[in-house]
């Protein structure tokens, strides 16, 4: 049993806050991504989860125990450091029984643990090598071996990938996935890379300035956004959003449209709105189609072209001088200067308060 | 840019010319006194007004040194030196090294402040401390094989315990542990190691090349020591090398006897800092710590 739950959790240096009021349960065996800009308190919170950071405020509770006052080893959690934090003086093997060499475990305990991390792990063959004797990706791999030779209830792990190079990266992230799989423990992974966010996580934590944004599946934050920063933040490109103006307003959804923008339905999803006012539409670059002449609810022309093969990511200059981007899932030959017409589905637009 | 072999060589040449230079000339002292320490006086005076003073050449003997041997006890003053001198070093580098590792990595109220102080008695010189210390040392208790005892004068306690823990030591301490990646203590820490074990599994591992240095300039201090002794050690039986010395400027000063002496007191630091490189050496190999 060890779900982890922050209950108005707070963190302050001296007068600057950091963390500002944090409530959120992760069940037993869930695999959590926190994911926020850079200095959005992330650290911050995994760090106060592994006892390295005293909590100013509220309870933080592991396995049903308030552990606000417990040192980190009566905690029961491991953890990844993005800077590996493997001792240097010590083998691989070593490394990997440092945990269990503390807790005083016998030593065909030690080498039985460590030979089934290094099994795991698929690193058997370097057990007798020092740190300096290895490569980024497998002194990672001494790293999550050493966290896991403990079984512990909880793994935290903070941007564990981000010093390794893209194909390195995409290796351990499936890696990672697979080892969750086998351990079955609860974890929580740092990262601000949005496709391990994705890939990785049952849900995810989207934080922004010490602050929860949105709390759920990656597919749920995807298509269902609280608010402008989680829909700006994940997807990639990011989402458009057109300033438009609000001509009409009925229960559920309200026209909305301006220069570039023929007038539209869009869902108001329960946001307040105000008609005669302004407000924010999001569309994922994605749900943009190519229109025939005079059929479009958008007017641009071509800024500029990317083909990429599978994709072709166009920048369009609006009749209001904004831009937007598209993205079309072919290979297609727009030139600079081209007017383009663009349809979506409403369906898929989201429309957020001016201010949100 | 071209790299001219021929000139590069030709740069190569002068600088180790320099460099050599350098060296005869921080050599030149040692292999006067070790000249000397095997001549007798008429050759040895005769000699310092030419090149052979740095050679060994002419009437070249031992007296000097069973001469040393009559004239003072250089075996027991060796002894107590490096009696002295280890002990201290030990201590220091083990109470200097914990006091460091709390001032770096144990938070307590005051902190910064001790660390302030500790680091400020760096500027007292010694001669301004002596008589307190001395008038202090005298009045202590010890319990010793005799039961309760008062004073500390004329033993080798008040050479050791004075000199344990200094500013200095400490602070070249507290800097290489901040220099050390503060993950690796937080790892620890994660891992289940209550604060003693990160300090010796983990931090003093680490610390080969901060161990090496502090125990060189503590081996120096230690090793050199006259002053204190001087005014503490009353006796024969406990006196160090450096007071030694004085048995030689007594009435008549034979000067092969003083190099002789000096010669066999250069010993123990040679064979002392032979050691400490090589571990030196040994300890950056097998951490893998740059710099
Ligand atoms: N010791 C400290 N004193 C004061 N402020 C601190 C301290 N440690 C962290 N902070 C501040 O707390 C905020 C959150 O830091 P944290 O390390 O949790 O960010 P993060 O989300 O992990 O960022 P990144 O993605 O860059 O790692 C930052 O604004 C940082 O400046
Ligand atoms: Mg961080």
């Amino acid at each position: 049993m060890a779900e982890v739950s922050f209950k108005g959790v707070k963190k302050s240096y001296g007068r600057v806050d950091v963390v500002k009021g944090v409530d959120i349960h992760i069940n037993d065996g869930e695999f959590v991504v926190f994911i926020g800009p850079s200095g959005c308190g992330k650290s911050t919170l995994l760090r106060m989860i592994a006892g390295l950071e005293d909590i100013t405020e509220g309870t933080l509770e592991i396995g049903g125990r308030v552990v606000n006052e417990l040192q980190p080893k009566e905690r029961g959690v491991a953890m990844v450091f993005q800077s590996y934090a493997i001792f240097p003086h010590m083998t691989v093997r070593e490394n990997m029984a440092f945990g269990l060499t503390i807790a005083g475990a016998s030593k065909p305990e030690k080498e039985q643990k460590v030979a089934e991390a290094a099994r795991i792990l698929q690193m058997e063959h370097l057990l007798d090598r020092r740190p300096s004797q290895l490569s980024g990706g497998q002194r990672q791999r001494v790293a999550i071996g050493r966290a896991i030779t403990r079984k512990p209830a909880v793994f935290l792990f903070d941007e564990p990938l981000s010093n390794l190079d893209a194909a390195l990266r995409m290796d351990m992230r499936m890696e990672i996935g697979r080892l969750r799989r086998q351990l079955g423990a609860t974890m929580i992974y740092v990262t601000h890379d949005q496709v391990e966010a994705m890939t990785l996580a049952d849900r995810i934590v989207v934080l922004k300035d010490g602050e929860v944004m949105q709390i759920g599946a990656p597919m749920e934050l995807y298509h269902e956004p609280a608010n402008r920063f989680v829909a700006g933040f994940l997807g990639a490109p990011s989402m458009n959003f057109l300033i438009v103006d609000i001509l009409d307003l009925d229960g559920e959804a309200a026209t909305v449209g301006n220069q570039s923008l023929e007038p539209i339905r869009v869902a108001t999803r329960s946001r307040p709105f105000r008609k005669g006012g302004k407000a924010i539409l999001g569309i994922r670059p994605q749900y943009l189609r190519e229109a025939p002449s005079g059929k479009g609810m958008l007017h641009g022309t071509v800024a500029l072209a990317e083909r990429l093969g599978s994709e072709t990511v166009v920048d369009l200059m609006l009749r209001d001088d904004r831009e937007l981007i598209a993205a079309f899932d072919e290979d297609k030959i727009f030139e600079p200067g081209d007017a383009l017409e663009l349809i979506f589905d409403t369906a898929l637009a989201h429309l957020f308060p001016e201010d949100g | 840019m071209v790299i001219n072999p021929d000139n590069y060589g030709l740069r190569l040449f002068v600088r180790y010319l320099v460099l050599c230079l350098i060296a005869l000339i921080f050599i030149f002292p040692l292999v006067f006194m070790i000249n000397s320490s095997f001549k007798p006086d008429s050759q040895l005076l005769a000699d310092t007004s030419s090149l052979r003073a740095f050679l060994p050449v002419g009437d070249i003997s031992l007296d000097n040194y069973f001469g040393a041997f009559q004239r003072a006890p250089v075996g027991l003053f060796v002894f107590n030196s490096v009696l002295v001198t280890g002990m201290t070093v030990v201590l220091s580098l083990l109470i200097c090294s914990l006091a460091a590792f709390s001032f770096t990595f144990l938070r307590w109220k005051g902190r910064d402040v001790m660390l302030s102080i500790v680091i400020a008695t760096l500027i007292i010189p010694f001669e301004i401390i002596a008589i307190p210390l001395l008038l202090l040392v005298s009045k202590l208790p010890w319990i010793g094989l005799n039961g309760l005892e008062l004073g500390w004068l004329n033993t080798y306690r008040v050479q050791i315990i004075p000199w344990i823990a200094d500013g200095l030591t400490i602070f070249l301490f507290v800097q290489y542990f901040k220099g050390l990646p503060g993950e690796l203590i937080e790892a620890s820490r994660v891992e289940g190691a209550s604060w003693w074990q990160v300090y010796y599994r983990v931090v003093m591992p680490l610390s080969g090349p901060v161990l090496a240095t502090a125990a060189i300039l503590k081996f120096l201090v230690m090793y050199n020591q006259y002053l204190w002794p001087l005014i503490v050690v009353q006796q024969e039986n406990h006196r160090p090398v450096m007071v030694g010395l004085g048995y030689f400027f007594q009435l008549n000063v034979a000067w092969g006897e003083v190099m002789a002496y000096l010669t066999l007191i250069t010993v123990p630091v040679l064979i002392f800092y032979l050691f400490l490189q090589r571990a030196f050496i040994a300890s950056i190999a097998s951490t893998g710590v740059k710099g």
